[in-house]
């Protein structure tokens, strides 16, 4: 069970948080542009990375607030957090 | 009765006797004993049958890996406990204890016909023989199967012990109070660091605390005796906690563990009344130290697996610290030095043995002590066979070839009672592996090995594979000070003699002359998979050691193959010509030892294990007969049962006067979320279908919410209550879900939104007066306030005050009917509803439960999200086009609107259904046909809601169908388990398509 650093309230335990997968998958600013195949790869398809992924947490049962996580799926290390809004940190990309 | 205690020790308080159980007879034990240590000094070995060929089977060792010695414990109906390993049961007055597996008894079973047949059903023979013919399988297999399979009787009545859970957080944790335990345990306490020492067996030490060789000392004293010393000093640090009885079950990421403590169950039963049973220890450590040591490992040869046949260490323990011997006549079978051990201690306690030894020659220290006392040693033999049906009496030795691969010369017959085996040495490595590490295997021994992967976590002493106490002692500390970063010095004078192990020869499967299929090797004694079901596997192109394992069932009980895993590897290896590290390991997965469902749940049982909400309501609806439903977590009432009427004609009788004079329904339970800001109805219009900017302060509207896919997620009222505010309700089930999607919404997709979302479920409760009559009532309520139409006109809201009371008021209806919703703050809920029921008695006010509310709704066809959509249908499919905004440029779920999927005109869409039978009531879930004779038949939907409506006396439903926008009229077939309805596809609207009566 993971330790999660929330940028808000600090280090928490995983059942205090809710996941919502993949990070920075920014939704269409017009939708009604896109083919079917543009908003199904928006609404659809995910990288689901074996390494290091950018994730969406929610603090659902502390702050409630959504930030992200730079995890390592292969050994579930956190080896990151940053509020909503920041730049993802450059040195995993 | 024959008495094998032989020798007083410290363990065994022999002022202290316990008379307990045995399958119904009684026998007599020590405080100290366990169930194994007092049955063994009973004279019984014989203590079970093995679950497939149902052998007599006997005690084979002192701990957690014992796979024969399974007992049921206890005889009452809430107390009995299953599976309980006698090895660590420790003995308490009045203990009762039954063998599992066999009928009549464990003496003489009937099972035991299985062994004759045995040739017969080998490994894989379930999977071969069950499949044909197939009519077999549910009259005539399955319950053969049923009746036989399962170990032990579970209880059949609530368990009535306590169990607790409690979180504890510590910079060291420390498995294992062996050696090396003790000594990272006492070097991380000392070093002011907050440690956590565990141990399963009632008192510190592990194997070291009962050694009395005199070629192993330390610091000139018996090794035992110095032990003693570190443990008494580390009781007095007062930053370590030690918790023995305790072990630990699982290893998780980020250093968290589950630990079980056994509180009481050591204590005679009525000793135990009101205290905790077990307590599960949640444990996040900063740094763990593995010290779990490592088990002695069988051999597998012809007949391995006889009562009285123990691993060697095992026979031990039951010497040097319960007092007990497992023989007079003792044989010890090994591949290493530590049986000599044992052969030395049984020796000096006077009692006859001869050690059997497959290595050619041997010369550490502890073989020339064996030597020098004159036991007999016969090097480079092998046991061939084993002889005695409930306990062995004789075995046949063999010598080896040079190559270890077959035997040579004369069969050697030896009497005995009690064969000792020892194949080497198993680190117990589950903890590691547990945790995600990973591992190495070493050739020399053939074991596997901690790999070091982070820099949380340790595996010290033997399962590191460290197996002299020097190596051990030395090893612990060095590692201990580099993992910790300190420098402790307390051992750097410590003097350690030893006798060094030289000598190694390990042969998995020992050679015979007699074939393998007419041997009897066991290598899983629990569930009886032998060396050639092995073979089998292979023979049948399984490679895999998962699938080898799940073939054979090898490794599979409840002792998760502890004894056997190493054996069925090595065989798979040397019979598959591979390196045995190259094969891997089969998974090691939690518990490490079974746990009680008690454990687990802690107090979360009866009224604790799930949250229940009840509105202020609710001691009303007890006192008025209702009936509840759980929804989401809220009880709601389902129905109002006066003067003894079901459940039909309580809900017929509701909904009639409803719709006659007038209805109350409890509806506090709706999702309430309280939006502000200045963006509000810019946030509403992106979350709902339909336009939102124009709706005017003191309006309502109805709102559905899709999701992103399209599909319908969530509909409610929401009012204007002022310029930037506005109340969302929701349906009870998806309010928290409801909240949680707006609240992702705004803060990550809108945060440029000035706009700030509150649950307010709780805060209010509402009644709902619906009716012909509501307005008559609501005057009654509320005589100052105007409510004219024209003034307070349908989907409208007022503010009013009942006496000095605020209450927000909106006339919004599901049922169809004129209907008003009272808000008030949640106290006033209850005093609310009464002044309610006492103001509309002229008018027959009834009180309507959730199953009226569903069929009021029905006739006038609203939906209710969850039983007539499933998360497949868009507003199209539910005949709502009119709630889709055509003008909005976006909102949550549009651009899936006209997706090639959603426009498919053959997607299912909502109908209704009447019966041509109006009496006929159909079944919500009941598929839906059109054609009964072509074979498939073509399943076209199936029935949502289904109801029989007392105010226009018919059945009526709704439903799924495909196709279904363009079938008003047609005939459609349902087809029931004896008979087939007949039903016409009709308009969802059944009452009052005009909305006459909303303004009545």
């Amino acid at each position: 069970m993971f330790l999660i650093n929330c940028p808000f309230c600090g280090e928490r335990d995983q059942s205090e948080f809710y996941s919502g997968g993949e990070a920075h998958i920014v939704r269409p600013k017009q939708p009604t542009e896109l083919s079917d195949d543009e908003w199904a790869e928006y609404l659809f398809m995910r990288k689901n990375i074996k390494g290091v992924q950018f994730e969406r947490w929610n603090h659902i049962h502390g702050c409630r607030k959504w930030f992200n996580v730079v995890r390592d799926t292969s050994n579930d290390k956190i080896l990151s957090v940053y509020k909503m809004g920041e730049k993802p940190p450059v040195n995993y990309k | 009765m024959p008495n094998y205690r032989i020798h007083k020790t410290e363990y065994i308080d022999e002022t202290k006797r316990v008379s307990f159980k045995y399958d119904g007879r009684t026998y007599f034990g020590y405080e100290g004993d366990t169930l194994a240590s007092a049955l063994l000094a009973n004279g019984i070995h014989l203590v079970g049958r093995s679950f497939k060929y149902h052998r007599p089977r006997g005690i084979v060792s002192c701990g957690a890996e014992e796979p024969n010695a399974i007992c049921q414990i206890g005889s009452k109906k809430d107390l009995t406990e299953p599976n309980v390993r006698a090895t660590e049961s420790e003995l308490y007055e009045g203990l009762e204890a039954s063998s599992q597996n066999c009928w009549p008894n464990v003496k003489f079973d009937i099972g035991g016909i299985n062994n004759l047949i045995s040739p017969l059903i080998p490994a894989g023979f379930y999977y071969k023989t069950f499949m044909w013919p197939k009519s077999f399988w549910k009259k005539v297999y399955e319950p053969l199967i049923r009746l036989s399979a399962g170990l032990g009787k579970s209880p059949t009545e609530p368990d009535p012990d306590i169990y607790d859970h409690k979180y504890v957080h510590f910079d060291v944790l420390v498995i294992g109070g062996g050696v090396s335990g003790i000594i990272a345990a006492k070097m991380a306490a000392k070093n002011n660091l907050k440690t956590l020492l565990v141990d399963d067996k009632k008192i510190l030490g592990g194997s070291t605390i009962y050694q009395n060789n005199e070629t192993i000392k330390i610091d000139g004293e018996l090794s035992s005796e110095w032990l003693k010393n570190e443990i008494q000093e580390i009781k007095k640090l007062s930053n370590l906690t030690i918790k023995t009885r305790t072990s630990i079950a699982a290893y998780h990421g980020y250093n968290f563990l589950l630990a079980k403590e056994n509180l009481t169950d050591h204590l005679p039963e009525e000793k135990r009344r009101n205290k905790i049973r077990q307590r599960l220890w949640k444990i996040r450590a900063k740094k763990v130290v593995i010290a779990t040591g490592s088990i002695e490992r069988p051999l597998v040869f012809n007949n391995n697996d006889r009562p009285g046949i123990l691993l060697s260490n095992s026979i031990n323990k039951y010497l040097d610290y319960y007092g007990v011997t497992c023989g007079e006549n003792i044989i010890l079978f090994t591949n290493n030095d530590s049986a000599y051990e044992t052969s030395i201690s049984l020796h000096n306690k006077g009692i006859k043995n001869l050690i059997i030894d497959l290595r050619k020659s041997a010369s550490s220290k502890l073989i020339k002590q064996a030597e020098s006392l004159g036991i007999k040693i016969y090097f480079n033999h092998v046991v061939t066979n084993t002889f005695g049906y409930r306990k062995i009496n004789s075995l046949e030795i063999m010598k080896l070839s040079e190559d270890g691969n077959t035997t040579v010369g004369d069969k050697i017959k030896l009497s005995c009672d009690c064969l000792g085996m020892s194949g080497g040495w198993t680190p117990m490595v589950h903890m590691h592996t547990q945790s995600g590490g990973k591992l190495n295997f070493r050739d020399d021994d053939q074991v596997f090995l901690p790999k070091e992967n982070n820099e949380d976590q340790i595996s010290v002493g033997s399962c590191n594979g460290d197996f002299d106490l020097e190596n051990i002692i030395d090893k612990t500390v060095n590692k201990i000070n580099k993992f910790l970063d300190i420098d402790n010095q307390d051992y750097k004078n410590t003097n350690i003699i030893c006798s060094k192990e030289n000598d190694k020869r390990n042969i998995w499967l020992l050679p015979n002359k007699i074939p393998l299929g007419k041997t009897k090797c066991f290598i899983d004694f629990q569930n009886d998979s032998t060396s050639k079901d092995i073979k089998l596997a292979l023979k049948e192109g399984f490679r895999s050691i998962e699938h080898v394992k799940r073939y054979t069932t090898t490794g599979m009980a409840t002792d998760q193959g502890k004894l056997s895993n190493m054996h069925a590897l090595g065989i798979i290896a040397d019979t598959a010509g591979v390196k045995m590290g190259t094969l891997g390991t089969t998974t090691f997965r939690p518990p490490f030892t079974p746990l009680t469902f008690g454990t687990l749940v802690g107090r979360n049982v009866g009224k604790f294990f799930e949250v229940v909400r009840k509105t202020s309501i609710h001691e009303w609806h007890v006192e008025n007969n209702a009936e509840f439903e759980n929804v989401g977590q809220w009880k709601r009432p389902w129905y109002y049962r006066k003067n003894g009427e079901n459940m039909h004609d309580a809900v017929q009788r509701e909904s009639k006067a409803a719709r006659d004079s007038a209805g109350i329904l409890d509806a506090s339970t709706l999702g309430k979320i309280d939006i502000q800001g200045s963006d509000a109805s810019e946030f509403l219009n992106r979350v709902y279908t339909n336009a939102w900017s124009k709706l005017a302060i003191g309006k309502c509207r109805y709102g559905l919410m899709l999701n992103e896919d399209g599909m319908v997620y969530d509909d409610g009222v929401t009012t204007r209550i002022s310029e930037n505010h506005y109340l969302m309700t929701t349906t009870t089930g998806g309010a928290a879900n409801v909240l949680s999607k707006l609240e992702d919404y705004l803060q990550t997709e809108w945060p440029e939104l000035d706009v700030y979302l509150t649950s307010v479920t709780d805060h209010y409760s509402t009644a709902s007066i619906c009716g012909t009559n509501s307005k008559k009532i609501l005057n009654k309520l509320f005589p100052n306030l105007d409510l004219s139409d024209e003034n307070f006109p349908h989907m409208s809201f007022k503010e009013a005050k009942l006496e000095n009371i605020n209450c927000r008021i909106m006339r919004i209806s599901f049922t169809g009917e004129q209907s008003y919703e009272i808000n008030i703050e949640s106290k006033y809920g209850h005093a609310l509803w009464k002044m309610c029921i006492e103001a509309g008695k002229e008018f027959n006010l009834t009180p309507y439960g959730t199953e009226t509310m569903h069929l009021l709704r029905a006739e006038k066809g609203f939906i209710i999200i969850g039983q007539d959509t499933d998360g497949t249908m868009t507003p199209s499919d539910l005949q709502m086009d009119w709630i889709v905004s055509k003008k909005k440029y976006d909102f949550i779920g549009k651009r899936s609107l006209y997706r090639s999927d959603t426009i498919r005109e053959d997607r299912k869409q909502l109908v209704g259904l009447l019966t041509d039978d109006p009496k006929e009531i159909l079944e919500e879930g009941a598929q839906i046909v059109s054609d009964i004779k072509s074979k498939p038949i073509d399943m076209l939907g199936h029935v949502t809601s289904s109801y029989f409506s007392p105010n226009l006396n018919k059945s009526i439903a709704l439903a799924v169908v495909r196709s279904g926008k363009t079938m008003k009229g047609q005939k459609l077939i349902i087809p029931m388990e004896n008979k087939n309805i007949n039903v016409t596809v009709s308009d969802t609207i059944f009452l009052d398509k005009e909305n006459k009566r909303l303004n009545a």
